[in-house]
C-alpha cells in the first residue's frame, strides 16, 4: 500500500494552522479588547481565563512553522522571505505580549502598566500581522524556479490591509465569545455587547474581504464561477455550503450571545472562521505558494515525510488528549482566585 | 541548490553579514533560557517529590519559590523559541530547502514530543493546585521536566548533524536524501555533546540555585531553605563539573576525529606537528597565520587533546584559507568556558570539604561570597561553549556540505536591518525586566513566610499540612 504522502501532510499543516486560528484566535482576541475592560480586576481575570493555555495553543504556530519546514520546505523557503517583514512583526509583537503573561504579575504600577499595554499592543499587533501575511499569501508571490523573487513590500497592498483589519474583528469575536463562556457578572456582559459589535463588523468585513478576494486575482474568481464577465452556476452551486456555513455560524454567534449560553457563540464564531478558511483555500489549493507552487512541488523526500507520519500518528493523538483534558481541567468560570502568584 | 549565485553573493554580503548576527543574537538570547529550565524543571520535579515523600517544609518552600523563577525563565524561552522556529525560513531559506530532507523530521519531532508537552503540563504545574492531586501534580512537573529533555535530544542531534553529517547521500541535483535515520538521529558527536549539555544545563541551575541560596544566607541568616538549597548546590557542583570535565573532554576528542579544523582553531595550532605546545594565552592572527603572542606550555598540547606528545595534531595551515573557522572567537571562547569549568570544580570541592570538616558551608562568608559570584558562571560559560561549537564550523552551516555564505535568503539588507534592531530593542527591553523581576524575587527569598492570599489556592502541599481545603 501506498500513502500520498504530500496530500496528507498538507492535510496536517492545514489542520495545524486551523487548529492555531481557532485556538490563539481567542487568546489574541482577549489581549484585542484588553483596553475595553472596565477595571483592573476585569482584566486579571481575562488573563487569567487563558493564563494555563495559552502557551498550548501557541504552540501550535510552532508546529505550524516548524511542520511546514519539515514537510514543505520549499514553500517554507519561498514563502518566509517574501513575507519578511510581517512574520518578524508578528514574533516581536508575540514576544512583548507572551512575555506579559507573567511580567504583569511581577511589575509594580509603572510596570505593570506597562506589561498591560504590551499585552494589548502586542495582540493587536500580531494578529495585523497575521493579516497582512495572509492577504499576501492569497494575492500571490513572486517566484523565480523555487526561490522567493519578488520585493520587501509586495506584500502590502490594499488588499491585505483589509484583511489584517478583518482578522482584527474576527479575533476579537473569538475573544469576546470565549468570554461569554469562561466568565459571568459584569464582565460577561461586557463580552456580550463586545461580541455583537464584533460579529457585526466581522460579518461586514468578511462580506467585503469576500468580494474583494474575487478581484485580487482572477484565478480566484473562476473558481467560484466568474470569468470575463460571465457566471457559472454550476461552478457555484457545489460551493455554497461554505458562504451557509458562515451565515449558520453568525446565526449560532447571535443565538448564542443572546442567550449568554456556555461555548454557543465561540462554536458559532469557530463556523464563521471554518467557513472563511474553506473559502479562501478554495481559491488557492492546491498551491501552497499562490500561484505557482502546489504541495506536491513543494513537499519533502518521501522517506522523510513517512518518518514523520509514524510520529505523527503516534504523537498526535496523545497531544489531543493531554490537551483536551487541560480544557476540561480547567472548565467552568474564571474567579477571582485562578492565578498561582 | 537553486538561490544565491556567484552574482548574486557580492550583492547580498549585507543582508548575509546581518542575517548571522541576527542569528546569533537570537540563539545566543534564547539558549539563556533553555539551559536554565532544563535544570530547573529537573530541580523543582526533584524538590516536589522529595517533598512528598519525606513531608519536610524546607522542601515546599524552596519549590513554592523556584517555580515562580521558573515561570518567568520558561516564559522568556517560549517567546524567543518560536522566533527560531520561522527565522531558518526568513533568513536561512536555501539551508531550509537542503537541510530539510534530512533534519526536517528532527525538528518536528521536537515540536510533536517537546513543546506541546511542555506547554500543556506548564499550565497544570502553575495553576493546577486546586485541580488535582498531590500525586498529579508531580506527575505534571514530571512531564514538564521530560519534556525539557527531550527538546534537548532532538534539537542536539539536529545540530550534531549539521556538525557531522551521517547517513546521507546526494541526489544528482545536488539535494540531500536521508538513507540510514538512526545515523541521522544519532550521528558520531551527538551521545557526548547531548550529555555536555544536559550536564552544562544542571550545572547553571544549580550554580544560579547556589548563588541565590548564599545571598541569602549571607543577608538573612542560615534558615532552614536556603541552607538546604545551598547544600544541594554544592553537591551538584561536586558531582556535576567533575563528570562535565570528563564528558567534554570526550567531546572534543570527537571533535579531533571529525572536524580538525575546529579542533587546531580551539588550541591556535598552526603547524601540523607532534609535540604542539598548550597556549595557555594567545593572541591568533588569521592574516599572519601564526600566533602574535603567546604563552605556552612545551608539549602539553598534543597531551591534552590527543592523550600523548608524540602524536601528530593537525594545524590550521593543512586548510585552505577560506575553509579555516574565525581562531580568535574560538580560541578565546574555549578559554572562557574551560576556565569556569574549573572555578566550578573548585567551587565543589571547596563547599564540600566545608561540609565534610566544618560546621557547614553557611557559615563561611568567603565561600558564600564566591558562591554568590558565580551565580550567572553557568550562562557565560555555555554561551561560550556553544561560540565554540558554531564559530568552530565556519565557514559552513553544514560540516562539509553547505557553506553559510551559500545559506542565506534571497532578500535584501534593509529588511534585515530593520528586524535585527527590532529584536535587539525587544530584547534588550524583557532581558532587563526579566532579569530585575527574577532577582527581585530572589531578594525577597524562599522562606519568606507566605501571607494568607499568597498561598497558591488549595496547593496539595499546603492541604496536606492539615490547612482546610476550601
Amino acid at each position: 500500500m501506498s500513502l500520498d504522502l504530500p496530500l496528507i501532510w498538507a492535510a496536517i499543516i492545514a489542520t495545524a494552522v486551523l487548529l492555531y486560528v481557532l485556538l490563539d484566535g481567542f487568546d489574541l482576541g482577549i489581549g484585542i479588547l484588553f483596553p475595553f475592560a472596565a477595571s483592573p480586576a476585569e482584566r486579571d481575570t481575562m488573563m487569567d481565563s487563558i493564563a494555563p493555555v495559552w502557551d498550548g495553543n501557541e504552540t501550535w504556530l510552532v508546529l505550524g512553522g516548524g511542520g511546514l519546514f519539515a514537510a514543505f520546505p520549499f514553500a517554507y523557503a519561498a514563502l518566509m522571505p517574501a513575507l519578511y517583514l510581517p512574520v518578524i512583526l508578528m514574533l516581536l509583537a508575540l514576544i512583548l505580549r507572551g512575555v506579559a503573561f507573567e511580567f504583569r504579575h511581577h511589575g509594580r504600577v509603572r510596570g505593570k502598566a506597562f506589561w498591560t499595554a504590551a499585552f494589548a499592543g502586542g495582540s493587536l499587533t500580531a494578529t495585523l500581522a497575521q493579516g497582512l501575511v495572509l492577504g499576501g499569501f492569497v494575492q500571490g508571490v513572486t517566484l523565480k524556479g523555487r526561490a522567493f523573487a519578488g520585493g520587501p513590500f509586495d506584500w502590502l497592498t490594499p488588499y491585505s490591509l483589509l484583511v489584517a483589519v478583518g482578522l482584527v474583528a474576527g479575533y476579537a469575536l473569538l475573544g469576546a465569545t470565549y468570554l461569554i463562556w469562561r466568565t459571568e457578572g459584569e464582565l460577561q456582559v461586557r463580552a456580550r455587547r463586545w461580541a455583537w459589535l464584533a460579529a457585526a463588523v466581522t460579518a461586514v468585513l468578511l462580506a467585503v474581504v469576500s468580494l474583494a478576494t474575487l478581484l485580487v486575482h482572477p484565478r480566484i474568481a473562476v473558481r467560484w464561477g466568474f470569468e470575463n464577465g460571465t457566471f457559472d452556476l454550476a461552478t457555484l452551486a457545489p460551493l455554497l455550503p461554505i458562504p451557509l456555513l458562515g451565515l449558520v455560524g453568525l446565526g449560532v454567534v447571535a443565538l448564542g450571545i443572546r442567550r449568554a449560553h456556555h461555548a454557543t457563540s465561540l462554536i458559532g464564531a469557530y463556523l464563521v472562521f471554518l467557513s472563511g478558511y474553506v473559502g479562501l483555500a478554495v481559491g488557492f489549493a492546491p498551491n501552497i505558494v499562490p500561484y505557482d507552487m502546489d504541495f506536491r512541488a513543494a513537499a519533502n523526500a518521501d522517506n522523510a515525510l513517512g518518518l514523520m507520519l509514524v510520529g505523527v500518528v503516534i504523537l498526535l493523538p496523545a497531544i489531543l488528549g493531554y490537551t483536551i483534558w487541560v480544557y476540561w481541567l480547567f472548565r467552568g468560570k474564571v474567579g477571582g482566585d485562578a492565578g498561582y502568584h | 541548490m537553486a538561490g544565491v549565485g556567484a552574482a548574486g553573493m557580492a550583492m547580498e554580503l549585507d543582508a548575509l553579514i546581518l542575517s548571522r548576527l541576527q542569528f546569533a543574537f537570537t540563539i545566543a538570547f534564547h539558549i539563556i533560557f533553555p539551559s536554565f529550565t532544563i535544570g530547573l524543571a529537573s530541580y523543582l520535579a526533584v524538590l516536589e517529590g522529595l517533598w512528598l515523600v519525606t513531608k519536610n517544609e524546607a522542601f515546599k518552600a524552596l519549590y513554592l519559590f523556584w517555580v515562580k523563577v521558573f515561570a518567568i525563565s520558561f516564559g522568556m524561552g517560549v517567546v524567543s523559541g518560536v522566533v527560531l522556529s520561522y527565522q531558518l525560513g526568513t533568513n536561512w531559506s536555501v539551508f531550509s530547502q537542503v537541510a530539510s530532507p534530512v533534519i526536517g523530521p528532527l525538528l518536528a519531532f521536537e515540536v510533536l514530543a517537546a513543546f506541546f508537552l511542555e506547554a500543556s503540563f506548564l499550565g497544570v504545574m502553575l495553576f493546577g493546585w486546586r485541580k488535582v492531586g498531590p500525586g498529579l501534580h508531580f506527575v505534571s512537573t514530571a512531564l514538564v521536566a521530560i519534556g525539557t529533555l527531550i527538546s534537548a535530544f532532538w534539537i542536539i542531534s539536529a545540530n550534531s548533524w549539521m556538525q557531522h553529517p551521517t547517513g546521507y547521500e546526494t541526489l544528482p541535483d545536488g539535494a540531500l536524501r536521508a538513507v540510514d535515520w538512526w545515523k541521522v538521529i544519532f550521528s558520531p558527536t551527538f551521545p557526548e555533546r547531548f550529555a555536555h549539555m544536559v550536564l552544562a544545563a544542571y550545572l547553571t541551575t544549580a550554580l544560579v540555585v547556589g548563588g541565590a541560596s548564599a545571598w541569602r544566607i549571607l543577608k538573612r541568616g542560615p534558615d532552614d531553605a536556603p541552607c538546604l538549597g545551598l547544600r544541594m548546590a554544592i553537591g551538584m557542583f561536586a558531582i556535576v563539573a567533575p563528570l562535565q570535565l570528563v564528558v567534554g573532554d570526550l567531546s572534543g576528542k570527537e571533535v579531533m576525529r571529525v572536524q580538525p579544523a575546529k579542533l587546531a582553531a580551539i588550541e591556535a595550532f598552526w603547524e601540523t606537528r607532534t609535540e604542539q605546545p598548550f597556549h595557555i594565552a594567545a593572541w591568533p592572527d588569521r592574516a599572519a597565520e601564526g600566533n602574535r603572542f603567546e604563552i605556552s606550555v612545551p608539549k602539553l598540547g598534543s597531551f591534552i587533546t590527543a592523550g600523548s606528545a608524540s602524536v601528530e595534531v593537525k594545524g590550521l595551515k593543512d586548510f585552505a584559507p577560506q575553509d579555516r573557522p574565525p581562531v580568535f572567537i574560538v580560541f578565546w571562547a574555549f578559554r572562557v568556558m574551560v576556565g569556569l569549568g574549573v572555578l566550578m570544580i573548585g567551587l565543589g570541592a571547596w563547599g564540600g570539604w566545608l561540609m565534610w570538616r566544618t560546621r557547614g558551608p553557611e557559615y563561611s562568608k568567603p565561600f558564600l561570597r564566591a558562591a554568590v559570584a558565580m551565580g550567572p558562571a553557568g550562562f557565560v560559560a555555555v554561551i561560550a561553549g556553544w561560540v565554540v561549537a558554531e564559530v568552530g564550523r565556519q565557514p559552513y552551516v553544514i560540516y562539509g556540505v553547505l557553506r553559510t555564505a551559500d545559506a542565506v535568503s534571497p532578500i535584501g539588507a534593509g529588511q534585515v536591518s530593520a528586524s535585527l534592531l527590532g529584536f535587539m530593542i525587544v530584547y534588550a527591553v524583557i532581558f532587563s525586566v526579566g532579569v530585575l523581576y527574577i532577582l527581585r524575587l530572589i531578594a525577597e527569598g524562599p522562606e519568606t513566610p507566605l501571607e494568607d492570599g499568597d498561598e497558591p489556592p488549595g496547593n496539595p502541599l499546603g492541604a496536606a499540612t492539615g490547612e482546610a481545603r476550601p
